[in-house]
């Protein structure tokens, strides 16, 4: 039949996929020689070293989502109800941070926020980690844009600002009260996905010179044998812990949400 | 031997019968079509036509020849779909004379044939649009130059019109029926809509829960229902239960009135029994030959041209129709009234 | 006139409301990219030249750029051919449909597996050391390392790149391969066209403009990664972003401004890849719509 050629495909992707995977898997469990142990995690999860930066990128992480949401949630909401015609432009500018690499972007940071500029943002530790987080949030526009503006399609905004209005609330009142409960599930998957891009980021964070999650990954890598495939394998359990909550919280809402 | 024959047709789809014992002989040149309620089988038993679905049981021949194992692509036969499904990279010129590139005919032919095509639909100046450029009705007709270009032996169309607008649905309506007459090309048509069915086919069957309830001309169909089914789904019908009084003599009775039907009943005494007419039936007043029936009129509904009444006779409730003339006046609510049927108009109907 | 005034002054109102989104793109996307865009044409003193690109025709930058554009074309080009075949296995290819949804998901969490973790994976597996290559060595006798294999190297990066590659690959076309409507199918079978027929007249074609854009799409993809390549390579391999890694972090051009015209080089190139896939998606939604 012709679904040889299917399965052969699948069977092939399969394999591709799961080698590495249970490649970082077993290297990972194999720091004592001859018998598979825990030691490596052991080793990465006492490492102070570990504890700080992932507590930090974690830290960034949230606050980066916190940042995102309060800028996207307003704007894709005024975009839709009050600015249709500016829609092309903004949709626009979400994407750009797919087309410029971070690198790039970056690099400008540096440049433009340094600490002879007038804006001296790298000049302090505070005013660089606010910068990364406006970097990490800019990595995440695109995604956080898309998945909220789905979420704002899917109800009847106007009406709701309407209704919201007449009962003489106030915007914030109906950003916070009304809109933002209503695509509850959007938000959450772009703050999921936002996670899951910003926890283990590399570029921007060492070019900023940040003690973060990424960075000290890499510099495991090249000083250890056994700890970065663990690594591996706790990135890739967030990953896809991540990707899960997505899936969770969007089938969850298809159940809760009336349909317009 | 007629050109298209299907016997004992089946279809199951696991627990799921969807076309239970179908049989039907359609002749060279006749346009047929399947009317019935949405889900009763129509498309189903169009595609084992076609050859997309196998049949459960049963034979299909296409001039004399078992077509049942015969594959799509080599049965000859063309076809239109309700959503069109015209190629959408390909330009309606490389749409309709897809079938004959894929043929191998010679350019010649195919320009020659292009033209043809074109012309009969009316849309001799569009050969280079895209399928995105043109309205839904201009696809629809693109989809039947296309079905036809290659010059099948049967051509099937499946609700080719519920997609369109109801002023186009009804201009294209007779432009098929034309084309086909013009070409004579054996046509099986699926429609949900009567209106459709009637006015275009040479013979209509009704289906229902996979079925051929009854195989007709429209005017057999309309007049002459053979089952409750067909009788309700094809028009509006007034059903009033009558017992039967004298079955020689054909009376009857309903709310007490004996109305004689003229005509030899097959029921019993005392059986009970439908009658069926159709509003246009009815008319007001009495009638030279026609049977009286008594009524009170309990409600009135101003269409237009038309005024429907509905008459509450006993415990039934039958609607008719009366054309408004100038200087006539409207019936009023609550008012008794006469009306009158001829005999012949009446259809009994039994269980 | 009093109102047009207040209409005027409505308008303004509106736009107030993108303020704040406005004021971010421009200090945090905008502006630092346009200051690496101006910075390449211009010289120290601040005056206009071109010469900053056209000293980025060094065979060390040349060679950088050349190994970049392998790489990501390499490993797009890959990347369609198995994502597709993987679509296409799950949608038209009549495996159950059980299959579907946990690939998707997979999908998902892979194409976003990227950075440094994944190149541990990749070490762990066909490093020097990794499960695979020592596997092989001891059962099968097979030297990879004596057959001139080494991960840290261009083919290796594809390799590497292949495992986010083909999952937005999948990501991006199953929509495309449902779009196939079943009746184009069953339209161009009963007008006589065999299997074949149909996908090269009918198809391939339209699916041609995402195959080709999605195509760009992981070239940029590629092209703009720079973890996985400091992590599996470290600082040394010469590609395009890790050079202007290296440029940033150290200035080793010894010309800042040539850093601008690396950088500027990068946009371009991600940008038309950017720009063709867009063009191209617009083109077969107009058809698909
Ligand atoms: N491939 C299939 N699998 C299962 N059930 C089907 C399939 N195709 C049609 N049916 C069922 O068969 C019945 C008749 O369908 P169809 O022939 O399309 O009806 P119609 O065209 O008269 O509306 C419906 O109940 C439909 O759900
Ligand atoms: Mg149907």
């Amino acid at each position: 039949m012709s679904k040889v050629w299917a399965w052969g495909a699948l069977i092939f992707g399969v394999v591709y996929f799961m080698l590495p995977l249970i490649g970082m898997t077993e290297f990972s469990l194999s720091m004592r020689r001859g018998v598979y142990s825990f030691d490596a995690y052991a080793a990465v999860l006492a490492d102070p070293q570990f504890q700080a930066t992932f507590a930090y990128s974690v830290v960034m992480a949230l606050a980066t989502i916190i940042f995102g949401i309060l800028l996207v949630v307003p704007t894709a909401y005024w975009v839709r109800l009050k600015m249709p015609e500016a829609r092309p432009y903004v949709e626009f500018i979400t994407l750009l941070p797919l087309v410029i690499p971070a690198i790039v972007v970056v690099f400008g940071y540096i440049r433009l926020y340094n600490t002879s500029s007038w804006l001296p943002l790298t000049g302090s530790v505070m005013g660089t980690n606010i910068l990364l987080m406006f970097g990490y949030a800019m990595l995440s526009l695109p995604y956080m844009y898309r998945s909220i503006d789905t979420g704002l399609r899917t109800i009847d905004i106007a009406t709701l600002t309407e209704a919201a209005m007449s009962l003489g609330a106030g915007w914030v009142t109906i950003l916070a009260r009304v809109i933002l409960p209503n695509v509850l599930a959007s938000v959450l998957s772009g703050a999921f996905l936002t996670f899951a891009i910003v926890i283990g980021e590399f570029t921007i964070a060492a070019l900023l010179d940040r003690p973060a999650f990424g960075p000290y990954m890499q510099i495991l890598g090249a000083n250890r044998a056994y700890e970065p495939a663990a690594l591996a394998v706790i990135a890739f359990g967030i990953t896809w812990a991540c990707m899960g909550l997505i899936g969770l919280v969007s089938r969850f809402s298809r159940y809760t949400q009336v349909k317009r | 031997m007629a050109f298209l024959e299907i016997e004992n047709l089946q279809k199951t789809f696991g627990d799921l019968r969807v076309v239970r014992d179908f049989n039907l002989n359609v002749e060279q040149g006749e346009f047929i079509s399947f009317l019935g309620p949405s889900g009763c089988g129509k498309t189903t038993t169009l595609r084992m036509v076609a050859g997309f679905e196998t049949p459960t049981a049963g034979s299909i021949r296409i001039g004399g020849k078992d077509v049942v194992n015969v594959k799509p692509n080599q049965r000859n036969i063309g076809m239109v779909f309700q959503s069109y499904a015209l190629f959408p990279n390909l330009t309606v010129a490389q749409n309709v004379t897809f079938g004959l590139k894929v043929a191998g005919r010679d350019k010649a032919t195919i320009d020659t044939r292009l033209k043809e095509m074109l012309t009969m639909i009316g849309l001799p100046d569009l050969g280079e649009r895209y399928p995105f450029q043109l309205s839904g009705g201009q696809q629809q007709r693109v989809a039947l130059a296309r079905a036809l270009a290659p010059a099948p032996q049967v051509l099937l169309l499946d609700e080719p019109l519920s997609a369109l607008d109801a002023q186009i649905r009804v201009s294209l309506r007779s432009e098929i029926r034309a084309i086909q007459q013009k070409l004579g090309i054996t046509t099986v048509y699926v429609t949900h809509d009567q209106e459709e069915a009637l006015s275009m086919s040479d013979r209509i069957v009704v289906m229902h829960r996979g079925i051929a309830d009854q195989i007709g001309t429209p005017v057999e169909i309309y007049n002459h229902p053979a089952t409750r089914f067909v009788a309700n789904f094809v028009g509006t019908l007034n059903q009033i239960e009558a017992t039967v009084a004298d079955p020689e003599r054909g009376v009857v009775e309903v709310a007490g009135q004996s109305l004689a039907l003229e005509r030899k009943l097959s029921h019993p005494k005392g059986a009970s029994v439908a009658l069926a007419f159709r509003p246009q039936a009815l008319h007001m007043g009495k009638g030279e030959g026609e049977i009286p029936v008594r009524g009170r009129i309990s409600e009135v509904q101003f269409l237009g041209a038309v005024i429907r009444l509905k008459v509450d006779v006993g415990e039934a409730s039958i609607s008719l129709d009366a054309f408004n003339r100038a200087g006539a006046e409207l019936p009023v609510t609550g008012s008794e009234l006469t009306l009158s049927i001829a005999p012949s108009d009446i259809l009994v109907l039994g269980d | 006139m009093p109102g047009q005034t207040e209409a005027a002054r409505r308008l303004e109102l509106r736009w107030l409301g993108l303020l704040p989104f406005a004021v971010f793109s421009v200090l945090f996307l905008i502006l630092p990219t346009l200051y690496i865009v101006i910075g390449a044409f211009q010289t120290p003193q601040g005056g206009f030249t071109f010469q900053n690109i056209l000293d980025l025709n060094t065979p060390s930058i040349r060679s950088a750029y050349w190994v970049s554009i392998k790489v990501s074309f390499a490993s797009a080009l890959l990347g369609c051919l198995i994502g597709f075949a993987m679509a296409a296995a799950i949608t038209i290819g009549g495996l159950p449909k059980r299959i579907r949804e946990p690939l998707l998901t997979f999908s998902g969490v892979a194409s976003n597996f990227a950075g440094v973790p994944l190149a541990f994976a990749f070490i762990a597996t066909i490093g020097p050391a990794g499960l695979i290559t020592l596997q092989l060595k001891s059962e099968l006798g097979i030297n990879l390392r004596a057959m001139g294999w080494n991960l840290l190297s261009t083919p290796g990066l594809v390799i590497t790149y292949l495992f986010f590659q083909i999952p937005l690959m999948i990501l991006i076309i199953t929509p495309a391969l449902d779009g196939l409507k079943k009746e184009w199918r069953e339209a161009a079978a009963i007008l006589g066209a065999s299997g074949r027929q149909y996908w090269i007249m009918v198809g391939l074609p339209i699916l041609f403009p995402s195959l080709l854009g999605t195509l760009a799409l992981l070239f940029a993809n590629a092209f703009g990664a720079v973890a996985t390549a400091i992590a599996l390579t470290g600082p040394s391999l010469n590609i395009a972003p890790i050079l202007l890694y290296a440029q940033i972090r150290g200035d080793v051009l010894g010309n800042p401004h040539l850093g601008y015209a690396l950088a500027f080089g990068m946009i371009v190139i991600t940008g038309i890849a950017n720009a063709i896939y867009i063009r191209l998606r617009a083109r077969s939604e107009r058809w698909l719509k």
